[in-house]
C-alpha cells in the first residue's frame, strides 16, 4: 500500500502599491513607458547622507490593504533593515517590516467559502530590476522604493485549485480595495509559493520547496501540480526533499533546482533608525473603512442568487462591470445585463472595449425597458450595448441609438396585421400561401421575411410568425 | 564674535584673510581636503555687492567657515576623507549647510575627518592626519580633527562637525575652542554621511557661547526631510539666569583620568561655588556600561550605512574585478581604511541571526538605562560638568595599532549620544606643557540655549 500524502502550501504575495511617488522618496511611482533610472531621487538611488521620508497616501493603501483582508490593523508599528548585496538594491538594505507590521493576521475568504488565514503583511521597499547580457547587466532603478506589501498566508492551502484560487481572490481583494494596478504581466503582483507534502494524518509539516517570483495564477497552480507530483515521486521511493528554492520554466512546466550559492542567506535584521516608530489613531483606520470600496464578497451575496455563481466570478473578475450591475435594482435588469457583460464586453473581439467607459445606469436600465417592451430583439439589444462604446453614440441615450440603428421592432398588432394582409395580397407570395395550405411550412419563414422587408426590418419577426399562423389557418 | 560683512567689514576682505590663513596652516597641519578658492572669493564679492546696493543680507553674511567633508555640497567633493567616495561630487546640498549659506556664510574649505568619522584622532584618514593647533606631534582629536583645528588657528570663526561619540567635544578640547553637540534631532542630519542614524549630531566649533548661539538660530529646527528631527524648539527657548545646581558624577573622578584634567574641573567647581551655584555629587553607576553599549549599537548601524558604498553607482571601484562578488570584495577591501573594516565587521557579527539578541539587543537595553539614568540625574541638578575625555590630546602614532585604547578615550563623551543630550566642550586652560584642556557641560535634552548661556559664566580670560 503506497502511503497518501497531503501538500501544505504557504504563499507570499508582494504587492506593488500604485500611488503617485515612491514610499520614501518623492518621485514618480508610475515607471511604465518611461526611460530606465528617470523616476529615481537621491534617496532612492541610495546617495550618502539620504534619508528616508515616509509617503503618507503609502500608509493609508497599507490600511486599506488590511481592512481587505480582514486584518487587524496595528496603531503602532516600525520599519526594519534587511541586509543583502546586490545590484538593484542601492542602499545594501531593504527598509521592511521584520518585527512590527502595520497589517497583523487576518483571513481570506475564497468563493468556495475556505477561509485562509493570513500571518501577516507588511510594507516594505521594493528593489530595482536587472537585465543580464552576455558580458555585462543593466540596473534600472525605476522600481527600486515603489511601496510593496507583502502578505504572508498561514500554510492552510491544500491543493493546486485552492492556491490558485487563494491567488485570484489576492488581486480580486487589492484591486477592489484600489490599493495596485494589480497589471500581473508588468509584476504589479508576485507571488512566491512554498510547499510542502507529509503523510496523511501527519501532525509534523514535510520539507518545503519554495519557488519565487511567479506571476500569474495559472503558474501558481501549475508550479504546485508538478511539485506535489515532484515531491510525492522522492518520497515514495524512500528520498528525502531538498528544503530549497526552484526556478519555475514555463515552456517546459517544469521546476529546477536552481543551485544558486545563496545559502542560508542571513540578512542581519535591524530597527530603521531614520524612520520614528509609526502610530497611527483609530480614527484614521475607521475613516478608511468606511472609504473602503465593496469587496467580492459583498458583490458575490448579491449577484449569486441571480445570475449564478459560476457567471458571477466570471464577472468578479472585472470589478467595474460588478459595480456597475450592483447599480441596477431589478433582478431581471442585472440578469440582462450580465449576460450583456459577458456575451459581449467578454468576448475576445471585444476585449479592448473593457477599458473604456461603461454605459450609465439610465442607459442600461432603458435598453432594459425596451428589451423587455420587445422593442429591441436579443440581437438588436447587443448591437445597441456595442454602440455604448462607440465614442460618437456613448453619450446618447439608448432610444435614440436604437432609432439611429433602425433596430426597434413594431410590436403594434393591428399595424402588424394590416402588413401580414397586405404582403399576402401581393400575387408574388400567391404560391408560397398555396404551397403552406399543402403542408409545406417550411414556407413561412419566406413569408415573415417579405412582411419583414416590408416593414423595412422594424416588425417583430416573433410576432409576424403568430399573426401569419393565424391567417394561414 | 562673529563679524558678518558690513560697509565696514567686507566680505571679500574676510574671505581672502581665511583663505590665506588655510593655505598658510595646510603645511604644517593638513587641516583640509579641499580649499575653495574661487567659489568662496566670488559669493563674498557678490555679498559685497549686496550691501553696496543697501539690500538685506543674513545674519553669517560674508563669514568664512570650514566645513567638515562628510558633508555634502556641489561645492568640492565630498570625500568624507574616505577613499571609496573617491570622484563623488554630490549633486545635494545638505540642510545644515543650506541654512548656512542661505544667512550668507561662505566655505572656504572642506575639513579632514576619519574616514567616515570612525575615531578619534583624524589619523583614519585616507589623506592622512591633522595636526594639534598646539603641538604638531599630537593629533588633533577626532574625528572633526580639521575643523576643530581650523577654528583653533583662527583661519575661520567658526566650523561644522559631527559628533556621534565625541566627535566634536573631544577635538575642540584637544585644541582649546568651544564645541557643542546639540540635543539628538536638532540640526538636520540631510545631505551628512551618515556614521550611525541613532546617535549622529550636527553641531560646532567656534570661539565662543554666542558665536554657537548664533549658528544654532540659523540651522536648528525641524526639517521634513529628517524624519528624526526635534520640532523647533531652540529659538523659542526661555533665557534663564538663576542659580544653579550642578552635577558632577564622582564615578568619573579616578586615576584614570589625567591629574592636569581633574585639576581644570575642580578650577571651575570652585569658580561656579563662588558665583553662589550649588554642586551636587552624582552618582551615575549605569555610565560604565555605555563605552560597551555604543560600541555595539554603533558599529551595528555603521556596518548597515555603510553598504551602500558597494562599487556600482559612484565614488571608487576596484577595477581588477572578474564578477560582481569580486567587485564587492575589493572595491570595498581597497576603498574603506582599517578602522571602517573593524567597525564594519563588529557591526555585521553583532546583527548576525543568533548573536543579535546576545549583543545589539542588550546594548539596546543598556541604552535605555542609560536614558533613565541621565533622566534621574537631571531631576536632582540643571547641568552635568566632566571631563570630555580621560587625557589631553596624545602623540601621533600612540594609539593607532590598540584601538581598544583609542575606544577608551571616548568613555566620557560617549553615554550623551546613547542618551540624546546636550554638550558642550569648553576651553578649561592648559596643562604645563601648553597642551589645551576642555570640560565638558551636559544638559537634559533641549537645554541647548540654556546650556550656551550657562558656558558664559564660565568663562575666564587666561
Amino acid at each position: 500500500m503506497t502511503t497518501e500524502y497531503l501538500p501544505t502550501i504557504g504563499i507570499e504575495c508582494h504587492v506593488q502599491l500604485s500611488t503617485k511617488t515612491k514610499l520614501f522618496s518623492e518621485v514618480d511611482n508610475d515607471a511604465r513607458q518611461k526611460e530606465p533610472n528617470s523616476c529615481v531621487s537621491p534617496v532612492d538611488y541610495g546617495l550618502p547622507g539620504m534619508l528616508p521620508r515616509l509617503n503618507h497616501t503609502a500608509i493609508l493603501y497599507t490600511i486599506r490593504a488590511g481592512l481587505a483582508l480582514n486584518a487587524k490593523i496595528n496603531l503602532n508599528s516600525r520599519f526594519d533593515r534587511k541586509h543583502y548585496y546586490y545590484p538593484d538594491l542601492p542602499k545594501g538594505y531593504q527598509i521592511t517590516q521584520m518585527y512590527s507590521p502595520i497589517i497583523g493576521a487576518g483571513s481570506v475568504e475564497l468563493p468556495d467559502g475556505t477561509i485562509i488565514p493570513i500571518e501577516h503583511a507588511h510594507l516594505e521597499e521594493d528593489a530595482g530590476k536587472l537585465s543580464h547580457y552576455r558580458d555585462y547587466s543593466l540596473v534600472d532603478l525605476n522600481r527600486a522604493g515603489t511601496p510593496l506589501i507583502e502578505i504572508v498566508s498561514e500554510p492552510a492551502i491544500h491543493s493546486a485549485a485552492a492556491a490558485r484560487d487563494y491567488a485570484k481572490e489576492l488581486w480580486r481583494l487589492m484591486t477592489y480595495a484600489g490599493v495596485t494596478y494589480g497589471d500581473l504581466y508588468n509584476g504589479n503582483m508576485r507571488f512566491d509559493v512554498n510547499i510542502s507534502l507529509a503523510p496523511k494524518g501527519s501532525k509534523e509539516l514535510g520539507t518545503r520547496a519554495e519557488v519565487k517570483n511567479l506571476n500569474s495564477f495559472r503558474s501558481v497552480e501549475r508550479v504546485i501540480e508538478y511539485e506535489i507530483k515532484r515531491q510525492t515521486r522522492i518520497l515514495q521511493q524512500g528520498g528525502q526533499v531538498v528544503q530549497e528554492t526552484r526556478g519555475w520554466n514555463d515552456a517546459t512546466g517544469e521546476t529546477t533546482d536552481q543551485r544558486s550559492k545563496e545559502s542560508a542567506a542571513d540578512y542581519r535584521y535591524m530597527p530603521e533608525p531614520d524612520l520614528p516608530p509609526l502610530r497611527l489613531t483609530p480614527e484614521l483606520v475607521e475613516a478608511e473603512r468606511r472609504q473602503l470600496s465593496p469587496l467580492p464578497a459583498w458583490y458575490r451575496e448579491r449577484l449569486t442568487p441571480v445570475i449564478g455563481s459560476d457567471l458571477t466570478e466570471i464577472l468578479l473578475d472585472h470589478q467595474p462591470l460588478v459595480a456597475k450591475l450592483a447599480e441596477l435594482d431589478d433582478p431581471q435588469a442585472i440578469k440582462l445585463v450580465a449576460n450583456l457583460f459577458s456575451s459581449v464586453l467578454l468576448a475576445e473581439e471585444n476585449a479592448s472595449l473593457l477599458n473604456d467607459e461603461l454605459p450609465s445606469k439610465t442607459q442600461l436600465a432603458d435598453l432594459v425597458t425596451m428589451r423587455n417592451q420587445n422593442e429591441l430583439s436579443s440581437t438588436a439589444a447587443k448591437e445597441v450595448f456595442l454602440k455604448y462604446f462607440d465614442p460618437e453614440m456613448h453619450y446618447k441615450d439608448t432610444r435614440t441609438i436604437a432609432k439611429e440603428l433602425g433596430v426597434i421592432q413594431e410590436n403594434d398588432t393591428a399595424a402588424l396585421e394590416a402588413l401580414v394582409d397586405q404582403v399576402l395580397a401581393q400575387p408574388t407570395t400567391a404560391q408560397a400561401q398555396a404551397d403552406y395550405h399543402n403542408g409545406q411550412t417550411k414556407v413561412l419563414g419566406f413569408l415573415v421575411g417579405q412582411v419583414m422587408k416590408a416593414s423595412h426590418g422594424q416588425a417583430n419577426p416573433t410576432a409576424v410568425q403568430e399573426i401569419l399562423r393565424q391567417k394561414l389557418a | 564674535m562673529i563679524q558678518a560683512a558690513s560697509k565696514t567689514h567686507s566680505a571679500v576682505q574676510m574671505v581672502r584673510t581665511a583663505l590665506e590663513r588655510a593655505h598658510h596652516y595646510q603645511d604644517t597641519h593638513h587641516i583640509f581636503t579641499f580649499i575653495n578658492d574661487e567659489a568662496a572669493l566670488a559669493k563674498a564679492a557678490a555679498i559685497d555687492q549686496r550691501i553696496q546696493r543697501g539690500e538685506t543680507v543674513g545674519p553669517l553674511a560674508g563669514v568664512p567657515y570650514a566645513l567638515k567633508d562628510n558633508f555634502l555640497s556641489p561645492e568640492g567633493e565630498t570625500t568624507a576623507s574616505a577613499h571609496i567616495l573617491e570622484g563623488f561630487t554630490s549633486p545635494v546640498t545638505a540642510t545644515a549647510v543650506q541654512k548656512l549659506e542661505d544667512a550668507g556664510a561662505i566655505m572656504i574649505g572642506r575639513t579632514n575627518l576619519d574616514a567616515f568619522a570612525h575615531g578619534s584622532s583624524t589619523e583614519n584618514s585616507y589623506f592622512g592626519p591633522t595636526k594639534n593647533s598646539r603641538d604638531p606631534e599630537r593629533v588633533a582629536g577626532g574625528s572633526s580633527g580639521g575643523s576643530a583645528v581650523a577654528v583653533a588657528l583662527g583661519i575661520v570663526p567658526f566650523a561644522t562637525g559631527t559628533d556621534t561619540g565625541g566627535s566634536i567635544r573631544q577635538p575642540a578640547s584637544f585644541n582649546g575652542v568651544y564645541g557643542l553637540k546639540p540635543t539628538y534631532g536638532t540640526i538636520s542630519r540631510y545631505g551628512v554621511v551618515a556614521m550611525a542614524s541613532s546617535t549622529d549630531c550636527i553641531g560646532f566649533f567656534a570661539q565662543s557661547p554666542e558665536d554657537l548661539d548664533l549658528l544654532m538660530r540659523v540651522t536648528a529646527g525641524q526639517d521634513p526631510y529628517d524624519l528624526t528631527t526635534l520640532p523647533d524648539y531652540y529659538q523659542t527657548a526661555p533665557a534663564e539666569t538663576a542659580p544653579r545646581r550642578i552635577g558632577v558624577i564622582k564615578d568619573f573622578d579616578n586615576e584614570a583620568v589625567d591629574p592636569e584634567i581633574r585639576a581644570a574641573l575642580q578650577h571651575k567647581l570652585d569658580l561656579l561655588r563662588q558665583q553662589g551655584h550649588q554642586i551636587i555629587e552624582l552618582s551615575m553607576p549605569s555610565l560604565k556600561y555605555a563605552l560597551a553599549a555604543y560600541y555595539i549599537i554603533v558599529p551595528a548601524e555603521v556596518a548597515s550605512n555603510l553598504s551602500r558604498h558597494d562599487g556600482v553607482r559612484y565614488g571608487f571601484r576596484s577595477t581588477k574585478s572578474q564578477h560582481l562578488a569580486e567587485l564587492y570584495q575589493n572595491t570595498r577591501d581597497e576603498g574603506f581604511m582599517p578602522e571602517n573594516k573593524r567597525r564594519i565587521m563588529i557591526g555585521n557579527f553583532v546583527l548576525s541571526s543568533g548573536y543579535y539578541d546576545a549583543y545589539y539587543l542588550k546594548a539596546a537595553k543598556a541604552r535605555t538605562l542609560i536614558i533613565q539614568e541621565y533622566e534621574k540625574a537631571f531631576k536632582q541638578c540643571d547641568f552635568i560638568l566632566t571631563p570630555v575625555s580621560p587625557n589631553p590630546a596624545f602623540k601621533l602614532g600612540e594609539k593607532v595599532n590598540d584601538p581598544v585604547a583609542m575606544y577608551l578615550e571616548d568613555v566620557m563623551s560617549v553615554p550623551l549620544n546613547l542618551a540624546g543630550v546636550p554638550g558642550l566642550a569648553i576651553p578649561a586652560g592648559e596643562t604645563k606643557s601648553g597642551l589645551a584642556l576642555g570640560l565638558q557641560l551636559v544638559g537634559p535634552r533641549r537645554s541647548d540655549a540654556a546650556l550656551l548661556q550657562f558656558a558664559k559664566t564660565l568663562e575666564e580670560s587666561h
